[in-house]
């Protein structure tokens, strides 16, 4: 077995896992969670319950499991993240009704279990902070039109778009938004609104994949094992090899 | 202590006698592992055969433990995926593992098959031995597709559409074959229900004994080597062969480390990128089947992209359809293809080394195209045609080509 042949495949390895790296990104602001950081998983589960909650579902995600977790007691969880009637066993459901809520918005609110990793993390923390107030009401620059209201306006403050003309392909004279700029303050800084928001997407990033804790914790170890093991294979290997002329 | 230790040994190997004496299981141990005599010059292409087999081990343990916990039911199929990564204790790890071992199938299969390619593997008299091997690339794509269709989420159910619909090229009898694939008048629980019992049992069953064929096959003929040379020409009193040493245990201490190295690099990806970028586990496929929302994109898992480049070079429905079977079905072809005297690559003249590069920069260049939204029509149809113009154009150069002198004994 030649030696060129395994950097030739640790190469194109390489090669692929770069290749991904540089396929995100685009318009999007990068989302830097860290999902491992107990503290911001419990403020963004404050901030989910309280502002996400209200219309949709975590539906695959049970209360108990925060506990689990997020380093809380279950009297911690029903105290601060378990609302009305619910139990700490129940799923994260919303109290809407999804025929009222389908009247009030024209659509059902998504369930936002998995929506970290259908869209990303990147799209959710850039969509949170997209928000953006015209004269025909609430835009986002991540999803336009949305159906939902900018419910963190009170947190975030009024961000007003700044715009430019430009001339498409047909000739077309249009606008587009470039930034976006502060035009009232809310009850946080632009930093503290950020900051939340990052706990917020780093929750969902948790919701979407509970197994993620566990799972980077142990793969540490897995891997220091199976070098262990085939590190003795190899010498195994030799020490039998080595009567072959 | 010694005494009753050495009475317990007795009766041991007195039960193993026993059994021996009833089913000569020695003798099929002895023929396909202890004297069984491989050429010593195997390199790094050679670990891919055994990590195949390690793989499909891997997924049969792994899918019976989901097997255990999946709902195959459009209303429930979705929901029991989940329930799996969440409330079943480590679900998550038999499922990323199920997941990542799919891909990487792929990914060792593809290596084997161009092991064959380089060194002359399908050549007389192992044209069997490939013949089997195709079959199971046949199999495994099939199983796979249907077993990508499990999870019930948009990609399952939208990759279903489209390639049960290419069925629909065929003339005259194209909608009610595909009627009759999908037990309904669009995708639906029937269809996830039957695909469901083929991916669990019937392929797997096939698969299985394909490949006991396959190595059955090898086994009868013995395996060729990085130099194409037949190690059964030269051979010692005792009629072994001077080049050969015994599959067990030196094969088996060499693939035992072999799978070592490859389980790192599994295990890498199983706890640290199991959608592998969107790759292995599609982002789309996180939203349940919706067949009222058709996605933007249906782009089939990387491994089947190459093929559907093919398809999407040609403008006709039917003809893209029959080039895309083609494709693969031309595999079977090469034995007959290959008219060189020399097996591998290593005796062979630049024309063959070039045409296989050419060859392998087609497939991977079709397999990124395949991917891609809008690729270039010129680009698709220059690929494709290169691909089809190794396999056409073999028994050309390799007629032609001036060989060097293979050597009557392997090299270090």
């Amino acid at each position: 077995m030649s030696y060129r042949h395994i950097l030739i495949v640790l190469v194109l390895i390489a090669i692929t896992g770069a290749a991904q790296a540089a396929g995100k990104g685009g318009d999007l602001d990068h989302a830097d969670t860290n999902v491992h950081d107990r503290a911001s998983l419990q403020r963004g589960a404050t901030l989910f319950v309280n502002y996400c909650m209200g219309c949709h579902s975590a539906q695959y995600m049970r209360y108990q499991r925060l506990a689990e977790d997020l380093d809380l007691t279950e009297e911690q969880v029903e105290q601060f993240l378990v609302m009305g009637d619910r139990e700490i066993s129940d799923y994260m459901l919303t109290a809407m009704d999804a025929t009222d809520a389908e009247a009030w918005f024209g659509v059902t609110p998504p369930d936002l279990s998995l929506t970290a990793r259908s869209r990303g993390t990147d799209w959710i923390y850039s969509f949170l902070r997209g928000y953006y107030l015209t004269e025909d009401g609430w835009n986002n620059t991540v999803l336009e039109n949305p159906a939902m209201p900018h419910v963190l306006w009170d947190l975030q403050g009024v961000q007003r778009p700044i715009t430019e003309t430009y001339t498409d392909d047909e000739g077309q004279t249009r606008t587009r938004v470039v930034s976006l700029e502060l035009d009232e303050e809310g009850r946080m800084s632009p930093r503290d609104f950020d900051r939340a928001m990052l706990d917020l997407t780093a929750f969902m990033e948790y919701v979407a994949e509970p197994a993620v804790l566990k799972r980077e914790r142990l793969g540490i170890w897995v891997l220091l094992f199976l070098g262990l093991l085939t590190f003795l294979a190899y010498l195994l290997y030799k020490e039998y090899w080595k009567d072959v002329k | 202590m010694a005494k009753p230790a050495s009475s317990i040994n007795k009766s041991i190997h007195a039960v193993g006698q026993w059994i021996d004496d009833r089913s000569h299981i020695s003798d099929f141990w002895k023929k396909h592992l202890s004297e069984y005599y491989a050429p010593k010059n195997f390199n790094l292409w050679y670990f891919f055969g055994s990590l195949s087999l390690l793989v499909l081990v891997n997924q049969i343990v792994t899918g019976i433990f989901l097997t255990m916990h999946y709902k195959p039911d459009a209303e429930l199929a979705f929901a029991s995926i989940e329930y799996i990564m969440r409330d079943v204790e480590w679900g998550w790890l038999i499922r990323y593992m199920h997941s990542t071992g799919a891909s990487l199938f792929f990914v060792v299969v593809y290596l084997h098959m161009f092991r064959a390619l380089m060194y002359g593997s399908y050549a007389k008299p192992r044209e069997l031995v490939w013949i089997l091997g195709v079959t199971i690339y046949l199999v495994l794509m099939a199983e796979s597709f249907m077993g990508y269709v499990l999870p019930w989420g948009q990609m399952s159910y939208w990759g279903a559409q489209v390639i049960i619909s290419l069925f629909g090229a065929v003339p005259w009898v194209g909608d009610g074959l595909v009627e009759w694939i999908r037990g309904d008048y669009m995708v639906a629980d029937a269809t996830l229900n039957r695909f469901f019992a083929l991916h669990v049992v019937a392929l797997p069953m096939v698969l299985l004994l394909l490949v006991v064929l396959h190595l059955a096959a090898l086994h009868e003929v013995g395996s060729n080597n990085p130099d194409g040379v037949d190690i059964k020409a030269k051979k010692d009193a005792q009629g072994r062969p001077l080049d050969g040493i015994p599959f067990h245990p030196y094969y088996t201490v060499k693939d035992i480390f072999g799978a070592g190295f490859f389980l790192i690099i599994a295990a890498f990806i199983i706890f640290f990128l199991p959608e592998f970028g969107g790759y292995f586990l599609k982002p789309d496929n996180f939203i349940e089947a919706d067949p009222l929302v058709t996605p933007d994109h249906i782009p089939p898992v990387w491994y089947f992209t190459p093929f559907y480049a093919i398809l999407q070079a040609v403008p006709d429905k039917l003809m893209g359809v029959v080039l895309m079977g083609a494709a693969v079905m031309i595999l079977y072809l090469v034995p007959w293809l290959d008219r060189s005297p020399a097996k591998s690559l290593r005796y062979r003249s630049w024309m063959s080394k070039l045409a296989l590069a050419i060859f392998a920069v087609a497939f991977i260049r079709l397999g990124m195209l395949g991917l891609s939204q809008d690729s270039s029509t010129f680009e698709l149809r220059l690929w494709t045609f290169l691909y089809f113009a190794f396999f056409i154009l073999m028994p050309l150069w390799t007629s032609f080509e001036r060989t060097k002198p293979v050597p009557e004994r392997v090299t270090k």
